[in-house]
């Protein structure tokens, strides 16, 4: 295995010395899975594979507009660095986020380094990412940076280099975290034995970092995330969940009096404390970039009056700005008096006579892009050119492009990285990789996070390490020679603390998304049903034209085509719609009732791409329809009974009652065909009670009796109303007075009519005012707590 | 000279419209050798729930205003009185664009009014190659900065015909320019595309217009709302120039400075977010009287 793996091993190799042998950092690792049974390796992997589905992590790809979720691409082979070494990595990475301070302190504060010249002054004046509103803003966090990540790769000599300095854009720290969990699924047995070192000891303090940077105030900490379409939104919900976050999007923020307030279903609750993942110029569209959907109105305005706290403070992604690689080194060594212990990859920018055309000469090995840009050339799937790629014309024109728009342009050399083993087709393969690491500040200074992850470039191009283009993803082992810290998994004060602050806040737009879940899944429920008995007709000889089928058709199914497809995609609909808002609120439905409702769309889905016979119909769908119950039953059995649950109950209950009451108006007109009865006991699921209460035939009166004033049926109008009646007087309300709110009044008054009027008055005409009714209180449901 | 200026601003929403927030920036900036506002007022209906004066990173006056409670309509008021200075001679010391170019490298300074915030893009002005074309066939590299600003200019009002019906706030000057009309926006926008286009600095200027000429002048045009022009910077010695490509003719005491920033969107009289739903109209009007 080794032999053939050290002859596609390059001369620089992680898990290979240059002496051929495996370092002996790797040794434990190489020795455990020598000793493991050669075909289990797959069922290995597949185990971690299974976690991190499970665990809903999935990363979005782009391809032309349209956005899809992926797997998230782990390789299943570990990146072991040795402890002694990583001691020097972190002092270096250390060393740099200290200077990195010191930088954009000035960037923002007094520019002596434009004035001094050690940066160009339109290296500021023409970027994007230099906010001048932020300028001579102070943080109301002591520091502008708490929270870095760095992406750093091995040279040919052997050395890190710093590959790019990331402040704001994707850091991704709970992948690492997700990773090492989905290791410790593939290598159960390894972890308990050996010296890798944990990464919880790190999040437990950054944790406690956050909570004392909130200092004396009350109010919530949030993570802001640009939401589901971005590709790292798995793991802001992720770490939200972890470190126990309210995890928040710019709309759930309003700004009064200049303070930042969470907009809750108790109504607006101060916010002290904001992890923000939005780019910095999407922050606040009145005062940055106005096309942002993204932002909060106003944010810059709690920031000025230093009513909230940020990590990082706003306007720190200049950092990321590439050309800023070019000017480091310098500003360096005039602050330390020497060079940086990890120095940066070479970069020139293209501003300077000089370097321009140090950059023209030198154009094969380098790779050529956007000065301001912050994405790091080797992530950049397109705007950037590496020598390779770049053909005859292709170099008379960016030779044009240097000496025309050069202040806009920078150089960097394109560094051959070092290789770690990564499993492909049952062998080890070599690849190139970059290693990612996190650093957060605590009272003491900089902690590093003992561990990280790594890119692993698809192919050997150094350009494929963006996942997007099939790069991998591994997680990092420091190894250390003693036994390590093992930390306690019981919680701190800071984490309980931090859940009790953070996690009884409901956002109204979660409670939206949560409600409309609750709707749209007993949308699909009430719909398949209806689908299963149309069906179950056909199967059994009816033909689409018998008067019981076209009324339905006609009367609760919006006039559709009598085909499969069309019928069936009455539930497909509301199902993927279900899906859409299960996956707004990520952080707050338990990965079983994802796993619930992914399953349930994949099933349809499935449905949708075979061909059924009338025949098969009814039995599969009532798979289907055990798989809905079975979400119910997690909703009504799992949840904790918090607000959430009570909006996503409230969302069944009003969407059940509200069709039943339109299924029973139709069903129970005096024009209905033969079997309408029967039917409404089928899809009401009450044939059985009502052989049992009334051993009758059924009629108009039993019918209504049981589907719609029955308090102890389930399928029953009235016991849903009675149930949203007992949510709604628990939600928050006008404390004041003992006057119902008008939600409660409202939804009282409808269970008392359903609760004191005979069977016999409820005309169809009533049922459909009861539907209109329950309608009109979901609206002021939501204007009162939603919107 | 002494002008009285009175501008309201109305928004009308289709629905009820809450949780408004708004930045404001129509009161004319305070120079001490060039305009001097003796009194100013902006008034907010309905009554904002907050409101705060404060100066932008340009140096421009900003008042925030935010209403909580649902809305229909919103008006904004604002009334100064401004004392002009008289216009000193000065003459053009101006240098080359080649050399303009070297000193415009060699700046180190990220105050407000330094000419490397000016030398785009920026958000609304992207380089077109219809704009630059028009700048290098319309400037002359042997006449001095000044000169090519004021050429350049007259030879875009020559070439634009002022048509208020032809672009919107929104119109992108590239288009405009291909239509060959716009309003003094467009003009503006332009102006300053060819002249970064040449390496020269130059900004957006907001600001009010005088509505009467004086006795045997032109009424100008762009009177009935707020106006604006462009700034062009023509080196140490000479500093900054401000030409309005809509009258084609250099600034002077007609003019009162609102605002300067890199383009529309740095000086918008009105920026706001709201939560509603349905059309908004919205309207302007402008007077600007001449006291004494």
């Amino acid at each position: 295995m080794l032999e053939a793996y050290a002859r596609v091993a390059g001369n620089r190799d992680e898990m290979l010395g240059a002496d051929g042998l495996v370092k002996p950092a790797w040794e434990p690792f190489i020795d455990h899975v020598s000793n493991l049974p050669p075909d289990g390796l797959a069922d290995r992997f597949a185990r971690g594979d299974q976690y991190l589905r499970d665990a809903g992590v999935l990363y979005r790809q782009y391809d032309e507009a349209v956005s899809s979720e992926r797997e998230w691409p782990l390789s299943h082979i570990p990146v072991i660095l040795d402890e002694d070494e990583w001691q020097e990595i972190s002092a270096g990475l250390i060393e740099r986020a200290d200077l990195l301070e010191e930088v954009v302190r000035d960037l923002y504060g007094n520019n002596d380094l434009v004035a001094s010249g050690q940066l160009p002054a339109t290296l500021l004046s023409q970027n994007p990412a230099w906010l001048r509103p932020m300028v001579g803003v102070r943080p109301a966090a002591d520091n502008f940076l708490n929270f870095l990540s760095f992406e750093i790769g091995r040279g040919p000599d052997g050395r890190w280099w710093v590959i790019s300095d990331l402040v704001e854009a994707p850091s991704s720290v709970g992948f690492a975290l997700e990773n090492r969990v989905a290791m410790g699924k593939v290598f159960p047995n390894y972890f308990a034995n050996t010296n890798v070192h944990r990464l919880a000891g790190f999040f437990q303090t950054f944790q406690k970092i956050l909570f004392d940077m909130r200092g004396g105030s009350e109010g919530a900490i949030a993570l802001m995330s640009p939401g589901p379409m971005n590709q790292d939104y798995a793991q802001h919900a992720y770490i939200a969940r972890y470190l126990g976050m309210l995890l928040v999007e710019g709309e759930d923020l309003i700004v009064q009096d200049g303070r930042a307030m969470v907009r809750t279903v108790a109504g607006p609750e101060p916010l002290s404390l904001l992890w923000n993942r939005v780019p910095g110029i999407l922050c606040d569209p009145l005062e940055l970039d106005p096309d942002s959907l993204l932002g909060t109105p106003g944010l810059l305005d709690a920031l000025r009056r230093q009513s909230l706290k940020t990590v990082n403070a706003i306007g720190s992604g200049v950092l990321e700005t590439r050309a800023l690689m070019a000017f480091l080194p310098k500003v360096a060594r005039a602050r330390l008096g020497r060079d940086l212990r990890m120095p940066n990859i070479a970069t020139w920018w293209c501003g300077h006579e000089a370097e321009r055309d140090h950059v023209i000469a030198n154009r094969d090995t380098m790779m050529i892009g956007s000065a301001f840009s912050t994405v790091p050339l080797m992530a950049s799937p397109d705007g950037t050119a590496l020598p390779s790629e770049i053909d005859g014309s292709d170099a008379d024109r960016i030779t044009g492009l240097l000496q025309n728009s050069g202040r806009e342009l920078v150089g960097q050399e394109a560094v051959t990285l070092s290789t770690t083993p990564t499993f492909e087709n049952g062998a080890f393969v070599a690849r190139p990789m970059c290693v990612r690491i996190f650093l957060g500040r605590s009272s003491t200074g900089w902690q590093v996070m003992p561990g990280g992850y790594a890119r692993v470039s698809a192919g050997n191009d150094a350009q494929a390490f963006a996942m997007q283009r099939g790069g991998k993803v591994a997680d990092v082992w420091v190894v250390s020679n003693r036994p390590v810290p093992k930390p306690s998994l019981l919680a701190t004060d800071a984490a309980t603390a931090m859940r009790r602050s953070s996690r009884t806040a409901l956002p109204s737009r979660a409670a939206d998304n949560l409600f409309w879940l609750g709707r749209y899944v007993e949308r699909a429920e009430l719909n398949m049903r209806l689908f299963r008995a149309y069906f179950a007709r056909v199967s059994d000889g009816a033909s689409h034209d018998t008067a019981l089928l076209a009324y339905l058709r006609t009367r609760l199914m919006d006039d559709v085509e009598p085909t499969v497809s069309a019928i069936a995609e009455r539930f497909g609909a509301p199902l993927n719609h279900a899906l859409h808002s299960a996956t707004k609120i990520g952080d707050r439905l338990s990965p079983d009732g994802m796993m619930a409702l992914r399953g349930l769309v994949t099933m349809q889905r499935a449905l949708e791409g075979r061909q059924l016979s009338t025949l098969e119909i009814p039995r599969e769908i009532s798979v289907l329809l055990r798989q809905v119950t079975g979400f119910a039953g997690l909703v009504h059995e799992n949840m904790y009974r918090s607000n959430g649950w009570r909006f996503l109950s409230l969302g069944m209950s009003l969407e059940r009652a509200a069709l039943m009451s339109r299924l029973l108006a139709q069903l129970t007109a005096p024009e209905a065909p033969d079997g309408a009865l029967d039917l409404a006991l089928e899809i009401g699921d009450s044939v059985v009670t009502h052989r049992s209460r009334f051993s009758i035939l059924a009629d108009r009166t039993s019918v209504l009796d049981l589907l719609a004033l029955d308090d102890q049926n389930p399928r029953a109008i009235r016991y849903h109303i009675s149930r949203a009646r007992r949510h709604i007087s628990q939600l928050p309300g006008d404390a004041e007075g003992h006057a119902l709110t008008q939600v409660a009044r409202m939804v009282l008054t409808l269970e008392t009519r359903l609760a004191t009027e005979e069977a016999s008055s409820f005309l169809p005409d009533v049922l459909m005012q009861v539907e209109r009714d329950i309608w009109e209180l979901s609206d002021a449901l939501t204007v009162a707590h939603l919107v | 000279m002494i002008y009285d200026i009175r501008l309201s601003i109305s928004h009308r929403y289709a629905h009820p419209a809450g949780n408004g927030r708004h930045l404001v920036r129509v009161l004319p900036r305070m120079f001490h050798d060039r305009h001097r506002v003796t009194a100013q007022l902006v008034e907010v209906l309905p009554e904002p729930t907050q409101r705060q004066d404060r100066i932008d990173f340009f140096g421009n006056q900003v008042t925030s205003i935010t209403h909580v409670q649902p809305h229909d309509a919103m008006t904004i008021r604002m009334a100064c009185r401004v004392e002009m200075a008289p216009v000193k001679p000065c003459w053009d010391v101006s240098p080359a664009v080649e050399t303009l170019r070297h000193q415009v490298a060699g700046i180190r300074d990220l105050a407000p009014t330094s000419p490397v915030h000016f030398l785009g893009p920026s958000y609304r002005l992207s380089p077109t190659p219809e704009i630059t074309q028009f700048a290098r066939d319309n400037s002359s590299p042997q006449d001095t900065v000044a000169q090519n600003v004021i050429r350049l200019g007259s030879a875009l009002h020559s070439t634009m015909t002022f048509d208020p019906d032809a672009t919107t706030v929104d119109t992108d000057p590239a288009e405009a320019f291909q239509q060959r009309r716009g309003v003094c926006q467009d003009l503006s926008h332009i102006m300053i595309l060819a002249l970064q286009s040449l390496g020269i600095p130059a900004g957006y200027v907001s600001g009010y217009l005088r509505t009467l000429p004086p006795e045997g002048g032109v009424r100008l045009a762009g009177v009935d709302a707020m106006h604006a022009w462009v700034q062009a910077w023509c080196g140490h010695s000479h500093g900054w120039i401000e030409y309005d490509p809509t009258n084609a003719t250099l600034v002077g005491t007609d003019h009162i400075v609102v605002g300067y920033g890199r383009d529309y969107s740095d000086v918008s009289p009105v920026i706001g977010h709201l939560r509603s739903s349905g059309d908004q109209v919205n309207t302007q009007s402008v007077d600007v009287a001449c006291v004494d």
